[in-house]
């Protein structure tokens, strides 16, 4: 028996354009036809001025380290010590991630390092956005 | 006397703590809630409003076997109990009930009696912060923290100060779970669990319980416990995803609830004698008692590695241990409540002398919501 994977996201109705980008390689955030605001968690208003006039862009996938844990805990599809981060967004918001292709080290893993969203597909549906130092691109 | 004043009257523990293993978790409700009426001479049917979280405040009516005119359940995790103090402050003082009893247990180590926890895949948290290998507090609690030693240049070792100190309280305390003196090393040597946190740096799993009962200040004459005077109280949430909080070195909840309670109460950070900073974890009471105004951003850390926080120092802290050394079911906020109002009658195992002002300062979730209640043995 295949050993238990990771947490995996059921999407809902108002977040389906984001997992759908993923799916297609593309990292999608709203933006609010109204005041101009970048935001993430999807929701189909506007979260800084109520405005429902709201539309759909692919995100530029650069962001910054922000702040993270190294875990040394076992959790199902996770080998431990392993981070669990936030990234800060080029577009302004910030996501939960885990950071691929690099040390999962103090050291290795620097605040306000530059990085660049990679794509892990999990199964048919989803496909997770994960982030790398662009110094690692090949 | 203020007009409508409302006052604590009963405060009481269960009569065991740590770990319980022959109580289920209503049942550690209800013999907190034993404790309370036992020690301001009530009986249940006494009590006609009720307040509680983890468990339904339907299932802690008919458990009891109180019929209350008023209820409220809001469950926004360890300080429910602050906003429950003042809810039903504002109850009392609108008539809604005249007596009310508020209740915390909560098998947390045992398990016993306790509904399965799990994060909806659906849910926003499910979708977004799961999938990351997130498990619960202590590796998501704790993600913000190195953005804030980042920009004020905090250190590991000062943080772990926190431990240490809560300790030397806690070594004053009987009931205390933890009371051997630990160092900075000790923390720091302590097993890794999400680094830069360590085991010691992250509270304890116990089982306990707590309850209050609150009356107008008029009645409160009728009782023979000495009144403790609740002077201001405040309240928000942020948000129930660690990662989307506006500021990772600072908490807005804290910032609205506090200066809330403040303004309400009409005193200043200097009238304080005692506070309870509710410690999850070790970078609580630093990101407390900045975002409650005590000090600068940035100094707080500083500060109680100076020792100003601990036993003999200018703002005692966490006198009960805290939920570092003392106990936490969980939902810590009503053991912080109660430790409050053993200091202002008096009665505290490690008394402040002469305080006449309590602060007690709750979170609720990972920085998700917030409660602030001032008390004072003080008649206002």
């Amino acid at each position: 028996m295949a050993e238990p994977g990771r947490a995996l996201p059921v999407p809902t109705p108002e977040t389906q354009g984001f997992w759908d980008g993923t799916n297609a390689g593309e990292l999608r955030l709203q933006r609010c036809d109204a005041c101009g605001k970048n935001y993430f968690p999807p929701r189909p208003f506007c979260p800084g001025c109520a405005s429902r006039k709201v539309s759909w862009f692919k995100a530029s996938g650069k962001a910054v380290l922000w702040s993270y844990v190294i875990h040394h805990r076992p959790v199902p599809g996770f080998k431990p010590p392993y981070a669990i981060a936030v990234v800060q967004l080029a577009e302004g918001p910030r996501m939960m991630t885990n950071i691929v292709e690099c040390a999962q080290t103090p050291e290795a893993l620097q605040l306000d390092m530059e990085l660049e969203v990679v794509f892990e597909k999990q199964n048919d549906t989803i496909t997770l956005p994960l982030f790398r130092p662009v110094a690692a691109k090949g | 006397m203020r007009r409508n004043a409302v006052t604590v009257v009963g405060a009481a523990e269960t009569t065991k703590l740590g770990v319980i293993p022959d109580m289920s978790q209503i049942q550690l409700h209800a013999d907190a809630a034993l404790n309370a009426m036992a020690d301001c001479g009530l009986r249940p049917k006494d009590i006609d409003g009720i307040a509680t979280a983890g468990e339904t405040p339907v299932q802690l009516a008919h458990y009891l076997g109180i019929t209350p005119t008023w209820v409220d359940g809001t469950s926004v995790g360890g300080c429910s109990f602050m906003i429950h103090v003042r809810h039903a402050a504002a109850a009392i003082e609108a008539g809604l009930a005249k007596t009310i009893l508020i209740t915390h247990g909560e098998s947390g180590r045992s398990r016993v009696g306790v509904a399965g926890r799990s994060v909806a895949a659906s849910s926003l948290n499910g979708q977004f912060e799961q999938p990351y290998g997130p498990m619960g507090p202590p590796s998501m609690f704790t993600i913000p923290v190195l953005r804030y030693m980042k920009t004020y240049g905090v250190t590991e070792e000062q943080i772990a100060q926190v431990c240490v100190v809560q300790r030397e309280w806690a070594a004053k305390n009987p009931r205390a779970t933890f009371k051997t003196p630990i160092t900075t090393d000790d923390v720091l040597n302590s097993r890794m669990i999400a680094w830069p946190f360590r085991l010691l740096m992250c509270c304890l799993v116990t089982d306990g319980g707590g309850a209050l009962i609150l009356t107008s200040a008029e009645r409160a004459k009728d009782f023979k416990t000495k009144p403790v005077y609740i002077l201001g109280t405040g309240e928000s949430v942020e948000t129930p995803m660690v990662s989307q909080m506006e500021d990772f070195t600072s908490s807005r909840a804290f910032r609205v609830a506090g200066p809330t309670a403040f303004q309400q109460a009409g005193i200043s950070v200097n009238d304080v004698d005692h506070l309870m900073i509710y410690d999850a974890f070790a970078h609580l009471p630093i990101y407390g008692l900045e975002d409650l105004g005590f000090l600068p951003r940035g100094e707080a850390a500083a500060f109680i590695a100076a020792r100003n926080t601990a036993p003999g120092g200018s703002l005692p802290l966490n006198t009960n241990g805290g939920g570092l050394s003392y106990m936490h079911s969980g939902m810590y906020g009503m053991y912080a409540l109660q430790e409050s109002v053993r200091q202002m009658r008096g009665v505290a195992a490690a008394q402040v002398p002469d305080a006449k002002i309590s602060v007690c300062h709750g979170v609720g979730g990972m920085f998700a919501a917030s409660g602030t209640i001032i008390f004072t043995n003080q008649e206002p």
